[in-house]
């Protein structure tokens, strides 16, 4: 078993008495290709935030390759090997896709070597090969806000990779795709998973059984279950989240109990939401 | 495909070249006609009056950097400006004649200062004020914005405070009678390294000077924007949070820019005092540093050209009508504002730039028609199979 790259030990963090993260424990070795899911309101987009320190956690920590990240700020985390892609595609606009993955793949980060040395050619070669990987080769000199929606995200994956990073943290990748994009992002994420520890936070259940080995379901703040996609698909607790139990204030039957009927019935397609 | 690509490279580094040096052959021309065309078509109140203008167009240029470039919108730059003009004005005022009475700037006996403030001391020398022109800015700047930027204080909020700053340094040098004559100013220059100031040859010096140093803050501007750093700056600009998650932080690119701005505004301060004669702490209200606003918005934002051209359209027409219709002059401005805002987004350069050429073209009848449509003929995705896999 290989180091854990990222260990999350019991983290609370409240807003005005809010918990949206609830005594959250969660651990993932280096080069795995994790998948979360969980209904709306889980806490999957703070639990991206606590570990790219946007927000910090009200207790409990966070451990990056054994760093207690609390003491850190975004960009360091960002340095020491964190890379985020957002919900919406989140690139800059009025930028060309070059300038954006050459602006992401800058080494030395600081306010002088960007201002003095310029781009080192062997960056120009990564970005022109990611410009290739990621499809956008022949519209790398335009500005961005002329891209799709696809595109966008793609160039978002892209600059992420440009940063090199170790972990990747991906918010819904897929959200608003063709299935023919969809399947080449699945593609593209699975070729990252060779190289890199990815964390994929994901609604299309198809997609995420296209690239799921071990998923993770958040509810209410703190890990629902976790296992592979079949594991997790079948478990009555995680039925009963997406699907609601219309009967259990009233009379009090055990959950379980109940659960039972409905487990056999239900298909990957059930569990669908957007 | 890399010899293709190594082939394509050295196309688009030779275009770059080509449009460096028209660039560079503009600019000299503009600077060569403003320097000897200018003074002997216009009176020479006119001359000193571009000279003036050419002067706030230094500080324009600034307010392009962190406004228009980085999405800083200070209200607060008139401090800077009036900071580099105190500055050069102590030089002046201590260039006492050995004859005179008193060994001290004339307003200070008059107040009943027996002694030289210390910190009037180092402005004896001259390259100790020439420095001070942009340095004592530029530091004010860096201060100011480290205590600003680090606590992530941004948009409204930045400018508001901008604005709060002003007025704690109008109230200081307004009540300052003894130590900066309070709200007189400093005026009445005599010389400098024993010319007349206001002799017609030492102003003619100072406007070829001001165009000189134009030419270099437009270079600097040029040079601060065109690379990489100049890209983060627009990035910061668009998504400031975002370029954190890339591992950058803003604070010490948005410092080190403030900085830059307020030193064009401390050496723009010290050419217009030297050409108009007189600096006091009005020039540090609130109404001016908004004005600086305006012109840059009026010249187009993010454009540099026309921060310069904004500021001197914008001042040559305050001029023109306040003389005639003094009392028009800001319905007039104010008028002119709501025209950029609401018309012209881009301001006068980034009309000429996205639509100005468009309408070039189909009025002289040389605009590229279009066979099939235009999102096909356009689309480089598809020129790129074009060219590359043919029809």
């Amino acid at each position: 078993m290989s180091a854990k790259i990222l260990v999350i030990d019991n983290i609370t963090v409240s807003f005005d008495g809010f918990k949206a993260l609830n005594n959250l424990n969660f651990s993932m070795d280096a080069g795995e290709l994790r998948v979360i899911i969980g209904p709306n309101g889980a806490g999957k987009t703070t639990f991206l935030d606590i570990i790219t320190g946007k927000t910090k956690p009200t207790e409990g920590q966070v451990l990056f390759k054994g760093r207690n990240l609390r003491s850190y700020s975004e960009h360091q985390i960002a340095q020491m090997g964190v890379g985020r892609k957002f919900q919406t595609p989140r690139v800059y606009l009025n930028l060309t896709p070059r300038e954006n993955l050459e602006l992401s793949c800058n080494h030395r980060k600081a306010v002088f070597p960007t201002l003095f040395s310029k781009t080192p050619s062997a960056e120009r070669r990564t970005v022109a090969g990611l410009l290739e990987t990621i499809g956008l080769i022949h519209k790398a000199d335009m500005k961005a806000n002329l891209l799709s929606h696809g595109e966008k995200q793609w160039l978002e994956i892209g600059m992420l990779v440009a940063q090199s990073p170790d972990l990747l943290l991906v918010d819904e990748p897929v959200a608003g795709l063709t299935d023919e994009e969809t399947m080449k992002t699945g593609e593209l994420l699975l070729s990252l998973a060779e190289s890199h520890s990815i964390i994929v936070i994901e609604h299309d259940m198809e997609f995420v059984r296209q690239i799921a080995r071990k998923v993770t379901v958040l509810h209410q703040g703190s890990v629902l279950c976790e296992g592979t996609i079949d594991e997790v698909q079948s478990n009555p607790r995680v039925i009963e989240v997406y699907l609601g139990q219309p009967h259990e204030a009233e009379d009090n039957i055990p959950v379980s109990a109940k659960l039972e009927e409905h487990k056999t019935s239900l298909s990957a397609e059930d569990i669908v939401t957007t | 495909m890399t010899a293709q690509a190594t082939a394509d490279r050295q196309g688009i580094d030779w275009a770059r070249r080509r449009s460096l040096l028209i660039e560079v052959a503009i600019v000299l021309a503009v600077a060569l006609s403003l320097m000897f065309i200018a003074p002997v078509i216009l009176s020479s109140f006119y001359t000193n009056l571009l000279g003036r203008f050419l002067a706030l167009a230094i500080v324009a240029l600034g307010i392009d950097l962190i406004w228009g470039f980085t999405g800083m919108l200070s209200l607060g730059h008139g401090v800077f400006f009036t900071l580099g003009g105190y500055a050069l004005a102590m030089h002046l005022k201590l260039q006492i004649p050995p004859t005179a009475s008193t060994k001290l700037p004339e307003f200070m006996s008059l107040y009943g200062v027996t002694e030289l403030p210390w910190f009037w001391q180092p402005f004896y020398s001259f390259p100790f004020a020439a420095l001070a022109v942009f340095v004592i800015p530029a530091i004010v700047g860096a201060i100011l914005g480290y205590l600003i930027f680090r606590n992530r204080i941004r948009g409204v909020y930045f400018s508001i405070l901008t604005q709060a700053t002003t007025i704690i340094f109008f109230n200081f040098f307004n009540g300052q009678q003894k130590l900066f004559n309070g709200t007189n100013g400093l005026t009445d220059f005599k010389t400098l390294f024993g010319a007349q100031v206001s002799s017609s040859n030492s102003q003619r010096t100072f406007y070829i000077l001001t165009i000189l140093i134009l030419i270099l803050a437009y270079a600097l501007c040029r040079w601060l924007t065109s690379g990489r750093f100049g890209r983060l700056l627009v990035a910061i600009r668009d998504d400031e949070s975002r370029v954190r998650f890339s591992g950058y932080n803003p604070t010490g690119y948005k410092v080190l820019i403030f900085a830059i701005s307020a030193a064009l505004a401390g050496i723009a301060g010290a050419m217009f005092t030297i050409q108009t004669g007189i600096i006091s702490p009005n020039s540090m209200n609130i109404a001016f540093s908004i004005e600086m606003v305006i012109w840059v918005a009026v010249g187009g934002r993010a454009t540099l050209v026309g921060a310069i051209l904004g500021a001197i359209v914008v001042n040559f027409a305050r001029s023109l009508l306040s003389e005639k219709f003094p009392e028009i002059w800001l319905f007039f401005q104010g008028g002119l504002f709501l025209f950029v805002v609401l018309l012209l987004p881009n301001g006068i350069v980034g009309w000429i730039r996205r639509e100005g050429v468009d309408l070039f073209q189909s009025l002289t009848g040389t605009r590229k028609r279009s066979f099939t449509y235009p999102s096909l003929e356009e689309d480089p995705e598809v020129e790129y199979e074009r060219k590359n896999i043919g029809d």
